[in-house]
């Protein structure tokens, strides 16, 4: 179910391109609008309730009778939103107002740009193009324009730290994550989502799935390096040294309030919905079932990636509560002189595996 | 105008920041990420501490000994009457004296607990601190079920305490000291031996033993530079002579000598050394009275005392002048934290912004104890 598909079929009813068009895309992009809220208000909620299970705590509750937030703490993050959007949007008096307002959404729009190829099932997707995944490595970097504009704007030395810190951290990063994603992309000799995943059918010695981090050692390292630059590309801890509490404040946020803050809220887990879901459909086989030849549905599928999405960023979160934070100069370290040779070697090693076994 | 203004930025931290440890202006002059130069800017706890105690009788000036180290109110409070008695040279019961010690290393370990959990929050791991609270949580209870109060107790008094001990309190800090023994293995594993906190705190904000001597610097963050100096032990008061306990020192485990781990892990071990301490302090508790040997009037001889007692953050000493009325003429008290925060400095020029507020979490300072 691609924006094509939608677009052949309007053009039969309306005979103007343009309204099949508009029709076709806001009947794609809306519900993605809404998965991106929903992905946000959910993972929230599971954030709290898994740092609170982690530290021993029991995270948040209905208070009684009277419900305060719901059985369970449920409507917690709904009370947070609401909250969120009716505060005071403050703009400090001596910001630059224009890259101020304008920061958050073009963080918002670098995240919410990846998902359009995100192969959700065999038959759910809303764009399936032929240079996917070189798609999502690329609208992804974008968002770095907007943190560093945020820092810029607010005229804060927090925020400018921590613009600064984040733009190098991103643009490094980015190197890793790019040269890990090209494993999968030699193994497949495509760069489109959907073949990328036929390709990892079927199973390996009839037991282990055919996913490409089982397929051999390189790709297996390949993940791992790609994972952990996603974290650090979504400025998770432990590299989430441009919004360092302690250090920084809030890093380049520090200045913003209500719902421009809500906005990049959300972005940050669209972003680790994003990255999963590419590490998913890269390595992990996408929508195809963990039981080769089993429960291979378009339905299934679509169980079966938001699992493993949801599996990722709970192992983000994991992390987030578990580590503590590198220094800036340690985390370069680990980028430049552990994560790139490596990946480097990687793409060498893979190069000779296929050569030799195929 | 038109004068080049050099590429250097000062930078404020604090008195508003997550991690200044109370309200603590750090005036940072930095190059990008290096800092060149720290001045640390005080008094905004200022509560003319040695003032007020002029003008009260001595048993007034005990609260106010709570508020200056407010997270070991027991140890601040014990160097204040240690001194007071001393000065009117009364012998206390045998009974009093057990609680005294027990109560001071159940709140040594409190606050050494916090200051972990602390540390590792400025690290950027939240998980420990909250494990670290959550014991921390049940010595506080104990408190409160002896004294009523959770945090400025105001429980020893000049030749006695406030209360005695509740009849099942041996029970309940046996059966809590049973529990907590393991945990201090949970924190290890959690937090101590992970390789990004080892990374990012060996190495780091090293005092050499002779600065640490020659900034006056003492307690914890002396004996983590390698110096050996305790004054339960090297000037023993109360009863420290009677129990057995080691004093850890640094040992530069993963980095160099006197480095953010060794204080870090000098305070770990010294969590067990207080455990040790307090199991024999349980097993001995004489019975007794404790309030028989309170004097009925407090009105010591015109003369002078200095005695100092070793806080959780370190020599805390107390000079007390008396000229014979029902209050103090002087009471000067020494802060370890005070001297600790002065050689910040000259340990955290050069090094990040990031690793500033890692060497200021391991000093673990107190401002309340600061300020006054």
């Amino acid at each position: 179910m691609t924006v094509d598909y939608l677009i052949e079929l309007f053009s039969k009813l309306f005979d103007s391109p343009f309204v099949s068009f508009i029709l076709a895309v806001s009947i794609a992009g809306i519900p993605l609008f809404v998965l991106m809220a929903l992905n946000a208000t959910v993972a929230v909620y599971v954030e709290r309730k898994v740092s609170a299970f982690m530290m021993d705590r029991i995270g948040p509750m209905g208070q009684g009778p009277g419900l305060h937030a719901g059985p369970w703490g449920v409507l917690q993050t709904i009370a947070d939103a609401v909250k969120l959007l009716i505060k005071e949007d403050t703009i400090p008096s001596s910001a630059d107002k224009l890259l101020f307002k304008v920061a958050p959404f073009i963080i918002f729009i670098g995240a919410f740009l990846g998902i359009a190829v995100l192969p959700f099932s065999s038959v759910i997707q809303v764009v399936d193009i032929n240079i996917g995944v070189f798609y999502i490595i690329a609208v992804g970097s974008v968002g770095v324009h907007g943190i560093v504009m945020a820092g810029w704007a607010s005229n804060n030395k927090w925020s400018l730290y921590g613009a600064m810190r984040s733009a190098a951290q991103i643009i490094s990063y980015e190197i890793p994550a790019g040269l890990s994603i090209i494993v999968p992309i030699m193994m497949t000799s495509t760069m489109n989502l959907q073949s990328m995943i036929e390709f990892q059918s079927g199973s390996i010695w009839g037991i282990l799935p055919n996913w490409i981090i089982f397929n051999n050692p390189f790709s297996f390292l390949a993940f791992f390096i790609f994972f952990i630059s996603a974290v650090a590309e979504t400025n998770r801890t432990p590299f989430d040294i441009p919004e360092a509490e302690s250090e920084l404040v809030a890093g380049w946020m520090t200045e913003y309030s209500g719902f421009r803050w809500a906005v990049f809220f959300l972005s940050e887990y669209a972003n680790m919905f994003v990255v999963s879901g590419l590490a998913a459909a890269g390595f992990l086989g996408g929508w195809l079932s963990p039981i080769p030849g089993l429960f291979n549905s378009p339905i299934w599928g679509l169980f079966w990636f938001f699992s493993k999405i949801i599996f990722l960023i709970f192992v983000m979160m994991w992390f987030r509560w578990t580590f503590p934070r590198l220094r800036v100069d340690q985390l370069m370290h680990v980028c430049w002189k552990v994560f790139i040779p490596i990946a480097m070697l990687n793409i060498f090693g893979v190069g000779i595996w296929k050569l030799i076994i195929g | 105008m038109g004068v080049v203004q050099g590429d250097q930025m000062v930078l404020n931290i604090g008195p508003q920041h997550p991690s200044t440890h109370g309200v603590l202006r750090l005036e940072v002059t930095t190059d990008g990420e290096i800092v060149s130069k720290i001045t640390p800017h005080l008094g905004y706890l200022h509560r003319c501490f040695e003032k007020h105690a002029e003008n009260v009788t001595y048993e007034q000036v005990i609260p106010f000994t709570d508020r200056c180290d407010y997270l070991a109110s027991m140890n601040s409070n014990f160097g204040y009457v240690v001194a007071m008695e001393e000065l009117m040279d009364i012998e206390i019961s045998e009974r009093v004296q057990y609680i005294r010690v027990i109560m001071a290393e159940l709140n040594r370990v409190a606050s050494h607990l916090l200051a972990l959990g602390v540390y590792g929050l400025d690290i950027g791991a939240f998980t420990p601190f909250l494990y670290m609270l959550r014991d921390r949580e049940r010595i506080l209870d104990m408190f409160e079920y002896t004294c009523g109060a959770r945090l400025l107790y105001n429980y020893m008094w000049i030749g006695g305490v406030s209360h005695d001990l509740p009849k099942d309190f041996v029970k309940i800090c046996v059966n809590f000291l049973d529990y907590f023994e393991p945990q201090i293995e949970e924190y290890n594993n959690l937090l101590t031996f992970n390789k990004i906190f080892i990374e990012r705190t060996a190495d780091v904000g090293v005092i050499p033993a002779e600065v640490a001597i020659s900034y006056g610097v003492s307690g914890p963050n002396l004996r983590g530079s390698g110096v050996k100096w305790d004054v339960r032990k090297d000037e023993p008061y109360s009863i420290y002579d009677r129990f057995d306990f080691d004093i850890p020192t640094g040992t530069g485990e993963f980095g160099t000598l006197g480095d953010c781990f060794d204080r870090y892990w000098v305070r770990m071990l010294e969590v067990t050394q207080s455990v040790r301490i307090i199991r024999q302090a349980l097993k001995d508790l004489p019975e007794g009275d404790v309030f028989e040997t309170m004097p009925k009037k407090i009105r010591p001889p015109a003369g002078s005392v200095y005695r100092r007692t070793e806080s959780p953050r370190g020599d805390l000493g107390y000079y007390i002048v008396s000229d014979g009325t029902p209050s103090p003429t002087r009471v000067k008290m020494r802060s370890p934290a005070f001297t600790a925060l002065s050689c910040l400095d000259e340990v955290s020029s050069g090094w990040m912004i990031s690793d500033v507020l890692a060497i200021l979490g391991s000093l673990d300072i107190v401002l309340g104890e600061i300020d006054r």
